[in-house]
């Protein structure tokens, strides 16, 4: 049985599916031609396509819109800007491999400015730019990946011919936008420029221009999140219900700790209490070398990364709870549980923790996120535009 | 008239770049200034933490070689903590290192560096069938090689161009008189370009097997690694060598017969010195192949004056950084230990240009006695030649006999493209021996991946490496068992130097000298020349000791 409500979401998808089809510029690549090429069965499509859906929070009857968002993909154009980061989550997002769907997605993807990759510099690439915002205003979906740093009158980090500061290019560039997608830390809230003692007093990219964002979190964060939440946009317009935090709560709505492979281990008091001892080679809890997993919320054990081979729990090594606010400061020491005074006892306490944790983060959801998703959507309806929801 | 470019923000790069170049009435560059327009002051963060966890966070000077300051910060750490890891974790670190060696420079030569050769537009003019025959030519079994696939990639290529939506293609150099390969040599490197996305990945993988993922692995701790259960697993070291095997095939006959054929169409360049730069070259050593760090795979030397014939010992407390010309305060040379940097931002001249007789960049100057050097895989190379390693004497030397070029063509922006893709050929080679030098030592039943240590009261100690950009140096003091002072000199800091107080270009700012550009509005050329270095900038940013507070210094 499907309710109502998600026959009329199924409407509302299809009309700005129809919409996107006529407004936007035709698809820069054949998609399904591209599955074929790389040997991607109709089989593989279609489990990929029930995947995504489930993913994305959504009933069975989306599958279509889904593989229609999927083959219309090439036709959103997309600014990629690079502020103070290491360029790790675009290396994320270019060496992806799982599922292989995402993969070809995001090759196809219609990158209209992004540094690492393009052709052209200086004045031209400029001009990539420039071309972007005037062809597609309101259209386009800007990407920033990166803290901007406000010392210095911002002056940290200057880019481009004219020598612009972040807030400079972030407000030309998002006040045309879309929408704006934070990828990694460093975007979302300052990341690791922004760590004690902050030299050059970096923040995150809402902070320093004042505008919501949607939030991929993670450093670099998992790129099915970034596709799943752009496929989200084709369908509907809008951003994906988000947290508290700004992030998507299909992608970041389950605590590490509740769904880790060596979580068995913790519940029957198994832990590894120094590295490679007898715990380690039998695959024990890590919670005593450190593991942030119980305050950390994200779907890494289910996705893990790099065609799905690993993670840094089954590498051994604790989470670092990198899908957190300010986890530089607040997770340190890494190789440490966190200290017993912080939360007020022991390792008992750490379903409790993770417990208050859900429910804030669901208080937070029920009170913003739905709804600043449905009121965007409606945005969308008046102006044309939509700036995704996010931290208010 | 002279006249001033500025080409901002170099792309294909990490990080934020500029290049302003003066031009003569001829286009040929006569100065040339290279500044770094980000900081973000990574060492002051680490001031007062943990020394164990500064490995995670000092990897995130750069996303792009991930990996390397994780294991140089390690290794520093080990260095100053008196431990020794275990031969189990020496080959792991090896391979996590190895791996992604290859699959970055694959990466390199195609998508940041391979558009200054490869002209994507004159692809679509190529013949598909001659292009069969050009590819057999530089190798008899080439990479994914049929006229059915090369017509397909032109009809790629060619919705491209028709959808008028080119995306990373877009407004770049393409018909200029500087792109000199045929267009079929085009059409097949456009191809690889395509597949390497590919093969990159299956290298990210498979170093992701050990460390988690990729990038930004984590299965390092001080004293060894973590990933005991992927150690111990036959099934997982058959995935990573299966993957290494497939990565390796495609740097055999992809990556060597690509940048043969490139090698022969912009002989010239090579011949003519084109990008050659500063003549001194550094090699720290990298991935050792004892467990008490004598001998390297690269060999550890120093070669002044492009002397073919002898390698240099390196004497550790030569090592200089200086600020004249970087935006921090204290202008003289200082040994990493001592160091003591304040940022002192003077920002550009009044026409918005880089003050190039005061203050330019975030870059600061290392030296080696009192020397400008190219580190990276020339100068691992040319040190490994001078030195007399078989190994890469031989690899050297058949490159050459297949080109038809003499030695000093390696001095070159060309040399150094072909130095990459040697060692990558030497460094694919050696991974399957580590595997199974891994295995023999778990039969023997060493199944050790970490040894015991803990934070020492005080101390110092430095880890050196040879990531894929170059000579790498991490180097820490400990206090009260928290770090006190941390510095990192990488690869991309030697190469982006500034000039020095005996107004000494850096390696990027020489090699340019002497180039002459086919057009002055398309800096074609400069990128070329660049990017051979394959620059990174976010890592060669950083300070030591800032001991003041950031934002009272103001903009002059």
């Amino acid at each position: 049985m499907v309710g109502k409500h998600y026959r009329r979401l199924l409407e509302q998808c299809k009309i700005r599916m129809d919409r996107f089809e006529k407004e936007y510029p035709a698809p820069r690549e054949d998609f399904q031609a591209l599955l074929k090429e790389r040997g991607v069965s109709r089989r593989d499509f279609l489990k990929w396509t029930s995947f995504m859906t489930a993913a994305l929070m959504l009933p069975p009857i989306f599958k279509p819109m889904v593989t229609r968002a999927a083959e219309n993909f090439s036709r959103l154009p997309v600014v990629w800007l690079h502020f103070a980061e290491c360029t790790g989550c675009s290396e994320a997002f270019l060496r992806s491999s799982y599922p292989n769907v995402d993969d070809i997605l995001l090759e196809t993807i219609s990158l209209e400015y992004h540094e690492t990759i393009m052709a052209a510099a200086g004045d031209q690439a400029e001009k990539c730019l420039e071309d972007c915002i005037h062809h597609f205003p309101g259209k386009y979906v800007c990407v920033i990946e990166g803290a901007i740093p406000q010392g210095l009158n911002g002056q940290f980090m200057r880019l481009g011919p004219k020598g612009e500061t972040g807030v400079q290019i972030g407000k030309k560039v998002t006040s045309k936008a879309a929408a704006t997608i934070c990828i990694g830390s460093c975007a979302i809230w300052g990341g690791i420029p922004s760590a004690r003692p902050n030299p050059t007093d970096a923040v995150g990219v809402s902070k320093a221009l004042g505008i919501s964002t949607v939030n991929i979190a993670g450093c670099p964060p998992n790129t099915v999140n970034f596709t799943g939440t752009l496929l989200y946009f084709i369908m509907f317009g809008a951003m994906p219900p988000l947290d508290g935090q700004g992030r998507p709560i299909w992608a970041y709505g389950k605590r590490v700790h509740d769904f880790c492979e060596r979580r068995p281990h913790y519940d029957a008091g198994e832990f590894v209490e120094q590295w490679g001892d007898e715990g380690a080679r039998r695959g024990w809890c890590l919670y005593k070398v450190g593991c942030k997993g119980p305050y950390t919320f994200a779907n890494c054990p289910h996705l893990r990364f790099n065609d799905h081979i690993s993670w840094p729990v089954m590498a051994g090594h604790g989470c670092i709870g990198c899908t957190e606010s300010g986890f530089w400061d607040t997770m340190a020491p890494y190789e440490k549980p966190i200290h017993e005074a912080t939360f007020g006892g022991g390792e008992r306490t750490v379903d409790k923790i993770g417990t208050v944790l859900t429910v804030a983060t669901v208080a937070g959801v029920a009170a913003h996120g739905v709804l600043s998703a449905m009121r965007h959507g409606r945005t969308d309806k008046k102006d044309g535009t939509t700036t995704g929801a996010g931290k208010e | 008239m002279a006249k001033r470019l500025v080409i901002d923000p170099i792309t294909r790069i990490e990080g934020h770049l500029r290049i302003e170049v003066e031009l003569d009435d001829t286009n040929t560059i006569r100065d040339a200034w290279s500044s770094i327009t980000l900081w973000r002051g990574i060492e002051t963060i680490l001031k007062g933490r943990d020394p164990r966890d500064a490995g995670l966070i000092v990897q995130r000077f750069c996303g792009v070689c991930t990996y390397v300051h994780y294991e140089a910060s390690i290794m520093a750490c080990e260095d100053a903590f008196g431990v020794k890891p275990p031969p189990n974790a020496r080959l792991i670190r090896n391979l996590t290192q190895g791996i992604w060696f290859l699959g970055d420079h694959i990466m390199h030569f195609y998508h940041l560096h391979g558009l200054d050769w490869v002209d994507i537009v004159s692809a679509l003019k190529a013949n598909p069938r001659s292009a069969v025959d050009l590819a057999k030519s530089v190798h008899p079994n080439p990479w994914n090689c049929s006229e059915t696939h090369y017509k397909a990639v032109q009809d790629r290529l060619a919705r491209f161009v028709k959808s008028g939506r080119l995306g990373p293609f877009a407004n770049a150099y393409w018909g200029n008189p500087s792109y000199k390969l045929p267009p079929e040599a085009n059409l097949v490197i456009a191809s690889h370009y395509l597949d390497a996305l590919q093969v990159s990945k299956t290298a990210a993988a498979a170093q992701a097997i050990f460390g988690g993922k990729n990038p930004h692995p984590q299965h390092l701790v001080v004293g060894g690694v973590t990933c005991v259960l992927d150690v111990l697993n036959p099934s997982r070291l058959g995935e990573f060598l299966y993957r290494s095997k497939e990565v390796n095939d495609f740097v055999e006959r992809a990556l060597i017969p690509d940048v043969v054929l490139a090698a022969k169409y912009y002989k010239d360049e090579g011949l003519a010195g084109v990008g050659g730069g500063v003549k001194n070259y550094l090699c720290v050593g990298g991935f050792p192949l004892d467990d008490e760090g004598k001998t390297f795979l690269f060999p550890r030397g120093f070669v002044k004056n492009r002397n073919l014939v002898k390698a240099l010992p390196i004497d550790e407390a030569k090592i200089t950084e200086e600020a004249l010309h970087s935006w921090y305060q204290d202008d003289k040379p200082q040994h990493p230990y001592e160091g003591t940097t304040i940022p002192k931002y003077t920002g550009y001249d009044q026409e918005g240009r880089l003050k190039g007789n005061e203050k330019y960049t975030w870059c600061k100057a290392p030296r080696y006695e009192g020397e400008p050097c190219e580190v990276g895989p020339l100068a691992r190379m040319i040190v490994g030649y001078a030195a007399g390693d078989k190994k890469i004497k031989a690899l050297i030397e058949g490159t050459l006999k297949a080109t038809g070029l003499p030695a000093t063509a390696l001095f070159s922006t060309l040399g150094r493209t072909a130095a990459r893709a040697i060692e990558t050929k030497l460094v694919g080679d050696q991974i399957e021996t580590w595997v199974n030098e891994l295995v023999a030592n778990i039969k023997k039943g060493d199944v050790r991946t970490w040894t015991p240590c803990d934070v020492p009261k005080e101390g110092q100690g430095r880890g050196m490496t040879e990531p894929p950009r170059g000579s790498l140096s991490h180097w820490i003091r400990i206090k009260d068992h928290k770090i006190a002072n941390y510095q990192a000199i990488v690869p991309s800091t030697w190469n982006c130097s500034p000039r020095d107080k005996s107004n000494k270009r850096g390696p990027y700012e020489e090699s340019l000298i002497g180039t002459r550009l086919a057009k002055a509005d398309q800096p074609l050329e400069i990128l070329r020349t660049i990017h051979s270095f394959d620059p990174c900038m976010a890592c060669a940013v950083h300070v030591i000791d800032p001991g003041g507070k950031i934002h009272q210094f103001r903009v002059a």
